[in-house]
């Protein structure tokens, strides 16, 4: 062979190359690497062997399944009994949760320190993964989304109305038991003309001390509160929870207290909407997040790291 | 021209009136659609292919009218690889920038999201970012090295006249076409795989041009055996084409619309996309770029690759195992467990045939690893093999079921992307630029060393930011998800573990910016080279004759 004849012997490595050259490219003729061999072939017996033990060939087509392996894995049954094992561990507290909620209420809860701990650590991982989005991690809230720290309701705030609330939602149209009202869109649906909705911003403004009264205010916006909004909320604008109707005279404002935000929410009539999570949570779930929130809107001001600070501490006194 | 004999070149022969056709056609369906597309997209949409086409129909005129395009066969193309060069750079820059900001979007989403332009949030602008990085500029780096490998390594010109040049000009419009996609909206939802119908069959036109183009200039090759080079490159082409076309397969809604529905459906469909996604990492960012390996580093070191027989048993074991091991993409869901067997498994047999290529590229350099101290392009390519080695043996981990369980969905997957697209992809092409740009214009050597030297450790601090950044969140990230109280509930809620994750991003987004600077220097050094301004001091490469040498004996 004339290629034979162009082997040569590289000078650095003492190996014969192929003979063959491209574009002054030449090959050693080095044997493959034991080591590279050896792995390559335990790889491949370590493949054949898993698929022994493993689900690894398919049944032909037309049939259903395929080979379970010698340990008869299967995910979906694993994942089927890691799930019965934590519903299997939880389930007696959860069970303990419920019965003293429906008895005797967050009074019942608190007053033993081992279920109030187990409520609150239900609770917070429920809020985590369905009401932070809105009300935010820490429950603080947002612009049109309530704050859950404080102690200001909008709607009734007993701990059974909280669960009612998350259980049906707020303006959840398919849901006939969710808490419904409507602020009339006064800007939008030429209830009131621009000059008057300033006016009677100017007043409720004035109601919680944010503003300095204005004539405007005092005049033609007091007139209007009286016709307009009063039936709602109240001659002195305290709110009706029982309509969901906010507090006027506090320093809280769901839609913001900037004077443009006050106004809009006048023009606009702010419909907001929560969903009814029945839909999604069970109930005993929801019995958790609604002991959680109620806690938090009860000891205002906590954190929720001092709450649990706090719980334990309490453990820690009952001798937990 | 004078009287020759040897015509030099085409004149406006048969091919350049099938060229001609293919763009009038194109003309023609995107005025069709603009006017009266089945959506706002596409009527958007259908302006820019159109204006592409016809660009292409004004540059036909004017190369044809100027005698048509070169044939000279004492010569080798080197014009099409210039242009090459010159586009990788180009969408290099360009891939890496859109990188950089979403890298920066996520961390820091409320300051750099934009409702009012939509084109500009993360949603469209990361597959803007995937698409350019690999296929724009990774898939320009290919096509380029790889008409220039061919030709040299078979000693004989580029075949098919007016073809390459459509190969080229032709990927080009597709990048477009998908980019402005993108931005517009239209998208496929498939990962790697966006752009619609059009695009896809646009692409499947050009990609064929490129197989012919590249079995037609092997088969002209003067030397009596193929280059281990040009079988990664084949395997890379054919490999693409099935994959592109498969995955791909879809029912328009209308020929005039920028919806289509794919032909599967359900876990098939999942199956079929990842063994779509990863042969598009297997043939397109390894066995592709093992080519440029291949021939680079045995050029630049000037030593023989390390050993034939192992080119052959991994270059076969390689695309044999590889394109088994899509199944680990989907382990724990709804694929059946026979598969994720299967991909796993063969996952852990790719671990020797990928490190097969690793051997041959590092052990290449035994009997000149002192240029590792002197030669910066070579130190970035031997570089390059390393990360690859790393990304090769982590591939192979991460499919592990049980590893898989913490890693899969977190940033630790994102990390090893990267390790692999900028280590081993980015350095491996940037090495072979600054091969190719003093031999195709003729230059004693690059402008700057120093500034190589310098593209170089920016660069690697940039990725070693990346990945460790990234192997830290994705850890902590996985961590923090199945993290049980004692109670039994979750510890930590989604939005606390993206809280937790928001340090590492900004120190990724600050790898990304290394990355990008290396690449500017390297811009800059390509711009002065081809200026002229090469120091004496600098000149180090031997040159390159664009002449075809006569055989040997």
């Amino acid at each position: 062979m004339a290629e034979d004849q162009k082997k040569e012997v590289d000078g650095y490595s003492g190996v014969e190359t192929t003979g063959h050259e491209w574009d002054g490219i030449k090959e050693l003729d080095n044997p493959l690497p034991r080591w590279w061999l050896w792995i390559f072939y335990a790889s491949i017996v370590w493949a054949a062997v898993y698929m022994v033990f493993m689900p690894a060939i398919p049944a032909p087509p037309g049939m259903d399944g395929h080979t379970p392996g010698l340990r008869n894995h299967s995910e979906r049954a694993n994942v089927h009994a890691a799930i019965s094992e934590l519903e299997t561990s939880r389930g007696p507290m959860f069970t303990q949760l419920q019965q003293a909620a429906d008895a005797g209420g967050p009074a019942a809860i608190e007053s033993d320190p081992a279920l109030l701990n187990f409520a609150l650590a239900a609770g917070e991982s429920a809020f985590g993964d369905n009401c932070a989005t809105c009300h935010g991690a820490g429950g603080q809230g947002f612009v049109g989304y309530p704050n859950l720290n404080d102690d200001d309701w909008i709607w009734p705030s007993s701990f059974d109305d909280i669960r009612a609330t998350i259980r049906h939602g707020i303006r959840w149209e398919d849901d006939p038991d969710s808490r419904f009202s409507q602020m009339p869109a006064y800007g939008r649906d030429g209830l009131l003309s621009r000059d008057e909705i300033s006016a009677v911003a100017d007043y409720v403004m004035a109601l919680s001390d944010m503003i300095e009264p204005t004539p405007e205010g005092q005049g033609a916006g007091a007139e209007i509160f009286a016709n307009q909004c009063s039936a709602c909320h109240g001659v002195n604008g305290l709110g009706d929870q029982s309509i969901g109707a906010p507090n006027l005279a506090d320093a809280i404002w769901l839609y913001g207290s900037e004077p443009d935000q006050v106004r809009n929410s006048i023009w606009r009539g702010p419909y907001g909407v929560m969903p009814a999570w029945n839909e999604r949570l069970d109930e005993t779930t929801i019995t958790a997040l609604a002991a959680y929130v109620y806690l938090r809107g009860e000891r205002a001001g906590d954190s929720f790291a001092d709450l649990r600070d706090e719980m334990a501490e309490e453990l820690a006194d009952a001798g937990r | 021209m004078s009287a020759s004999a040897v015509k030099l070149k085409t004149g406006f022969d048969a091919q350049a009136g099938i060229v001609a056709a293919i763009f009038v056609v194109g003309v023609l369906w995107s005025l069709f659609a603009a006017a009266n597309g089945a959506d706002a997209a596409i009527r958007t949409h259908a302006w820019v292919i159109g204006l592409g086409f016809l660009v292409g129909l004004f540059s036909m005129a004017g190369v044809y009218s100027g005698g048509g395009v070169s044939i000279d066969k004492t010569q080798y193309n080197e014009t099409i690889i210039k242009y090459g060069v010159i586009a990788s750079l180009f969408w290099a820059v360009a891939g890496l920038l859109v990188g950089v900001v979403i890298a920066f979007q996520l961390a820091f989403p409320a300051l750099l999201s934009f409702p009012d332009f939509p084109e500009l949030n993360f949603g469209r602008l990361r597959p803007l970012h995937t698409s350019a990085v690999i296929f724009a500029f990774g898939g320009n780096v290919l096509i380029a090295t790889s008409f220039y490998v061919v030709q040299r390594t078979c000693r004989t010109r580029l075949a098919g006249g007016v073809w390459p040049w459509f190969v080229f000009w032709g990927y080009q419009l597709f990048i477009v076409v998908a980019a402005t996609g993108y931005l517009l909206g239209i998208t496929q939802g498939k990962e790697y795989a966006e752009p619609e119908w059009y695009a896809d069959l646009w692409l499947t036109i050009v990609w064929v041009a490129y197989l012919l183009v590249f079995m037609a200039t092997l088969m002209r090759r003067k030397e009596p055996h193929i280059y281990v080079a040009n079988w990664f490159y084949l395997a890379f082409i054919v490999t693409i084409a099935l994959l592109h076309v498969v995955n791909n397969l879809a029912m328009p809604v209308s020929i005039i619309g920028a919806r289509s529905y794919s032909a599967f459906s359900g876990v098939q469909d999942a199956l079929t996309q990842w063994w779509y996604g990863h042969n598009a990492v297997g043939f397109f960012l390894t066995a592709g770029f093992l080519a440029i390996m291949y021939y680079f580093i045995p050029k630049r070191a000037e030593r023989p690759v390390f050993s034939y027989r192992l080119s052959i048993i991994h270059f076969w074991a390689l695309i044999f195992i590889y394109i088994w091991a899509g199944p680990h993409h989907l382990h724990y869901t709804a694929l059946p467990e026979w598969a994720q067997t299967l991909g796993m498994t063969f996952s852990i047999m790719l671990w020797m045939p990928s490190w097969g290529g690793m051997i041959n590229g590092l052990m290449t350099l035994s009997g000149a690893w002192d240029k590792l101290r002197t030669d910066p392009v070579i130190r970035m390519l031997v570089v390059s093999v390393a990360f690859y080695g790393m990304s090769t043996f982590e591939g192979p981990v991460m499919s592990i079921r049980a590893v898989n369980s913490l890693s899969h969905y977190t940033d630790w997957t994102i990390g090893h992307v990267h390790s692999g697209a900028l280590g081993w992809v980015g350095f491996i092409s940037f090495g072979a630029i600054y091969c190719l740009v003093p031999w195709l214009w003729k230059r004693k050597g690059m402008f700057s060393k120093a500034l190589i030297e310098w593209h170089f450790w920016i660069a690697t601090i940039g990725i070693l930011l990346y990945i460790t950044s990234m192997w830290v969140s994705g850890i902590m990230q996985g961590l923090m998800w199945r993290a049980y109280d004692s109670l039994g509930f979750l510890e930590f809620s989604f939005i606390q573990t993206v809280e937790a994750m928001q340090p590492y991003y900004i120190i990724r987004g600050l790898g990304g910016v290394l990355y990008l600077a290396g690449a500017l220097l390297m811009c800059w050094n390509v711009y002065k080279t081809i200026k002229g301004d090469v120091r004496e001091s600098d000149a180090s490469v031997k040159p390159q004759s664009a002449s075809i040498a006569a055989p040997a004996e």
